[in-house]
């Protein structure tokens, strides 16, 4: 192998550095019409849409719908899930019908020659409103005197659940020490630079649709679509461009995208909606809200004994679609405390609706939440033991001779070098050379705080995550190579791109398993009607999952092309090779595989009768164990705390990760930071407000702040490899580690710098008010 | 389409070297009209409100936030945008975005360039926090920003010293 685990770039970047990309917007389709959306102003209301002529009266407006319309090309739909039986998450539509249950909830639309009158068009339509009681608090909303985020319901209660293993009770009676704390997560969001977006077109004709649309799994997006609005699957295309940027954001059903599809169903003309970013804040899946309160029991050798949490997680108006927003609580309470070894544990996990807009799958579901509340903990215990943190958590990382080793909840730890890992971080961090200098900035008076987060993350789920619980999501995948008569190889995977540069690892793949460079390897990815069904982009699961598909196509070729060519060199295929694209024997090149591929296709006569080449060949993969791949890694965090304005400024941070085998390190390292980042931003800026009212207040960038790049510290990242190996590669998770361990990495740095003050913070984003009230400098 | 009654105003400007002379919707922003009317996609809109640095474009050779300013402003104006911007640094910056992986989905990265380019141009020897805080009015959701100054200081590197 000479490409895989190589540091090259992604080769399709070099379009889109030059403007030459192109993303959902950048296309139009001649007769388009442009979507405006007339989206609820309440967070929990009735209404009756009183008058559209208005509306349609303005010049340049096509037609203005409302559910009543769509109805008759669109069905609605519900999340349910064999993970969350049992669970309440009403009927939703592609525009609300008589009531809106959460501000931004789209009600009608206008199709209009141009954006702007459409947006003109939509303020011109009559509704009369009867506000009704809203719930947003999240810490309220299973109070008896709540009101309920939907009329009929009596409690908002959507979902509960306890995962337990071990005897808990026993667990905290033998404890000599126990440590507690209640930590609130504020709701944040994927915020892709780009916004969704879509340009639906409905042939009458054919009955066939067509959708492009800036988002990470186009075969499960064709699925929906075919079943709510009624087109066979085969006549529905799903075109994801290049799409900028996803983050799990892009890989739920919107109201609004579904309604663009019905329209162009409906009028059989080209119809575009893309988000401004306003709407977008307002719309896109909101993720991580909860308040857990967690106790951790601990021995008198400093030995964990147990956890028992209990998470209360907002959902928002509704479960969202298909993968229901549950997931994101059960992730939180499986990764917590998962690098540990423990004997019990108790986990009460309650789903609440809200009249929010949904929250769902956001890059590293629930880990960055379980591990924070885990890491906190951990740290309590090594502070009341007056025991270094990082001594505390080697003596209960689960040691590798103790792997294969199932945790009290059934997860299995296989595989896994936090030891490694540890030595790593500390050779990276000089630790004794660090410690002096952070104890002489703070001799010099400033306040600084150096943390740790260790980290287990749950990656590359299989065919049993979903496919047990009846939800219709593929964890297989498929990869097509093609010898083309030039010699190229075109690629065509049901993984898709969105900018993590999985495809780019693919074609190294390929490049390794058929004997050329990477760069004749074409990777086509994203378009229903050209790559076979599978998985695209959840879940880290690339590497682990397209990688293996990539790498049996590769070698499916290669034989192929080696019989082809023994049979016209009339020689053994075993004394055969293909490499940087020629066919080889011992004595060196015997023809290019240009050569061969034309006399396939051109010349076929030129082969003996009976050889018919398949210079087109599938492989499928699926792993037949493991429900999901398990990561580990280590972070930490040195910050700096300002006592007068609270502000505070991440110094330095460092990222150790074991993802298996690295296809290539250049881009996992972008994602190692990338994550990061993101895990920095939750920390410290990130937040999706309401007020009291129900009234969104993050409407803007300059509103939700996102990390710039003057505020973030350079991150050392490096990694262990230890290959996967139930799989030829070896390649695990990579894309959300840096996500899941940042926000804990950070809130202990923090707390370390408050220590010195006596203080503590437990809730994120931490704010300079947050910093201030805690110092006691702020009401 | 432009929808009937849609007020417009005449402009003539040149974009990336071509003369343009037509009509322009009154509300359309500058990078609007490059890229929906003009066909130049290479700038984004990554938030209209002037906050995400993505909709960059030059005008009569400053950056500037193709969201916050009108296509009629564009009147007698040279526009430059990321497909028509071919100046060396310009050049050197996209090959080392390029191969430090400067970019993932690379929705900021045409802006980026452009942000990068006009610093360089000002100090050709920043340091790496020079670096962090030009760039601060151009967010990338992605990259977490180091690729990004390590492609600038790349460039500054073998720049001739001012
Ligand atoms: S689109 Fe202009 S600054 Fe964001
Ligand atoms: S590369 Fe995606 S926003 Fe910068």
């Amino acid at each position: 192998m000479t490409h895989i685990g190589q540091p090259l770039p992604r080769a399709a970047t070099a379009r889109l550095v030059a403007g030459r990309g192109s993303y959902l917007d950048d296309v139009s389709a001649r007769g388009e019409l442009h979507a405006a959306f007339l989206r609820s102003p309440y967070p929990h209301a009735g209404f009756r849409i009183t008058g559209t002529a208005a509306a349609s009266a303005l010049p340049g407006v096509v037609a203005v719908l409302t559910e009543a319309e769509l109805a008759a090309v669109c069905q609605p739909w519900q999340t349910k899930t064999g993970s969350a039986s049992g669970m309440v998450s009403p009927t939703q539509r592609a525009l609300a019908k008589d009531a809106a249950c959460y501000q931004g909830e789209p009600i009608a639309m206008v199709l209009a020659l141009s954006r702007a009158v459409a947006e003109d068009a939509a303020e011109l339509i009559e509704v009369e409103w009867q506000e009704l009681p809203a719930i947003t608090n999240l810490a309220l909303a299973l109070h008896v005197d709540a009101p309920p985020a939907h009329q009929g319901l009596t409690s908002n209660l959507a979902w509960s659940t306890e995962m337990k293993g071990g005897d808990i009770e026993a667990a905290f009676a033998a404890a000599t020490l126990v440590v507690e704390d209640r930590l609130v997560f504020t709701r944040s969001t994927g915020v892709t630079l780009e916004p969704r977006g879509v340009l639906a077109q409905y042939n009458p004709a054919s009955q066939a649709l067509e959708v492009r649309i800036s988002h990470q799994m186009p075969h499960q997006l064709q699925r929906h679509l075919a079943d709510l609005l009624g087109v066979s699957l085969a006549r529905v295309r799903v075109i994801c461009p290049d799409v900028g940027g996803g983050f799990g954001l892009k890989m739920h059903v919107y109201p609004d995208e579904i309604a663009a599809c019905a329209a162009a169903r409906l009028l059989g003309r080209p119809v575009r909606f893309v988000a401004d970013r306003a709407e977008a804040l307002l719309s896109d899946i909101h993720a991580r809200e909860h308040i857990v309160e967690a106790r951790m029991a601990v021995d008198a050798e400093g030995r964990i004994l147990g956890f028992d949490v209990q998470d209360v997680q907002g959902l928002g108006a509704y479960s969202i679609f298909p993968r229901s927003s549950t997931t994101e609580g059960v992730s939180a309470l499986r990764s917590l405390g998962a690098p540990y070894r423990f004997s019990a544990y108790r986990g009460r996990l309650r789903s609440v609706l809200q009249n929010k807009v949904p929250t769902g799958q956001y890059r590293s579901v629930g880990h960055p939440v379980g591990i924070a509340v885990a890491e906190r903990l951990v740290d309590l215990a090594a502070a009341a033991r007056g025991e270094d943190p990082l001594e505390f958590r080697r003596r209960n990382l689960v040691a590798q001779a103790e792997m294969p080793w199932v945790n009290p909840l059934g997860a299995r730890m296989a595989e896994l070098s936090h030891q490694q890992c540890l030595a790593k971080l500390e050779a990276l961090l000089d630790l004794p050379t660090l410690r002096n200098e952070v104890a002489t900035m703070r001799a010099a008076g400033r306040c600084i705080g150096l943390g740790f987060a260790s980290i287990v993350e749950f990656t590359a789920t299989g065919p049993e995550g979903y496919g047990r619980a009846g939800v219709l999501v593929a964890a297989v995948d498929t990869v097509v190579l093609s010898l083309e008569p030039s010699g190229e190889v075109t690629a065509r995977a049901s993984i898709s791109e969105i900018g993590q540069g999985t495809t780019q690892g693919l074609a190294q793949v390929v490049a390794d398993a058929f004997g050329v460079a990477p760069d004749q390897v074409l990777m086509g990815s994203g378009d229903t009607a050209t790559t076979p069904h599978g998985g695209g982009a959840w879940a880290s699961r690339g590497a682990a999952i397209g990688g293996e598909a990539a790498w049996g196509a590769g070698r499916k070729l290669r034989a192929e092309v080696l019989a082809a060519a023994a049979a016209l060199l009339q020689c053994a295929a075993e004394a055969l090779d293909i490499q940087d694209g020629h066919i080889t024997d011992a004595n060196g090149p015997r023809m290019s595989l240009a050569e061969l591929a034309e006399t396939v296709t051109f010349r076929g006569y030129e082969l003996p009768t009976g050889v018919q080449p398949q210079l087109t060949v599938a492989h499928h993969y699926r792993r037949e164990q493991d429900t999901a791949l398990t990561t580990n890694g280590f972070q930490a965090s040195l910050v700096e705390v300002d006592p007068d304005t609270g502000i505070i400024t991440p110094l330095r941070h460092w990222a150790v990760g074991d993802c298996g085998r690295l296809l290539n390190p250049l881009l996992v390292e972008g994602q190692v930071r990338g994550g990061v980042v993101q895990g920095i931003g939750e920390a410290l800026f990130e937040a999706c407000r309401y007020d009291e009212s129900g009234q969104f207040l993050s409407g803007t960038l300059a509103d939700y702040l996102l990390p710039m790049a003057g505020e973030m510290p350079d991150i050392t990242v490096a990694h262990v490899e230890t290959p996967y190996s139930g799989s030829v590669l070896g390649a695990k998770g990579a894309g959300e580690a840096g996500t899941a361990g940042a926000p804990a990495a950070i809130l202990n740095a923090v707390n370390d710098a408050l220590a010195q003050h006596g203080a503590s913070v437990s809730e994120l984003p931490i704010t300079p008010g947050a910093i201030l009230r805690a110092l006691g400098r702020l009401a | 389409m432009l929808p009937p009654d849609e007020p417009t105003a005449e402009i003539a400007c040149t974009v990336n070297g071509e003369a343009i002379h037509t009509q322009v919707p009154l509300r359309r922003s500058l990078v609007d009209w490059l890229r929906h009317d003009v066909g130049l996609t290479g700038s984004h809109v990554g938030c209209e409100h002037g906050v995400c640095g993505a909709c960059h474009v030059r005008v009569d050779g400053q950056v500037v936030r193709g969201c916050l300013m009108l296509a009629v402003q564009a009147d007698g104006a040279t526009v430059e945008t990321i497909e028509g911007a071919r100046d060396p640094l310009t050049l050197a910056l996209q090959d080392a975005f390029f191969h430090h992986a400067a970019l993932q989905c690379g929705f900021c990265t045409p802006g980026m360039i452009l942000q990068a380019a006009e610093l360089l141009a000002q100090h050709p020897a920043p340091t790496r926090a020079e670096v962090r805080e030009a760039l601060s009015g151009n967010y990338c959701r992605c990259t977490g920003y180091q690729p990004i100054v390590d492609a600038v200081m790349a460039v500054s590197a073998i720049l001739p010293a001012k």
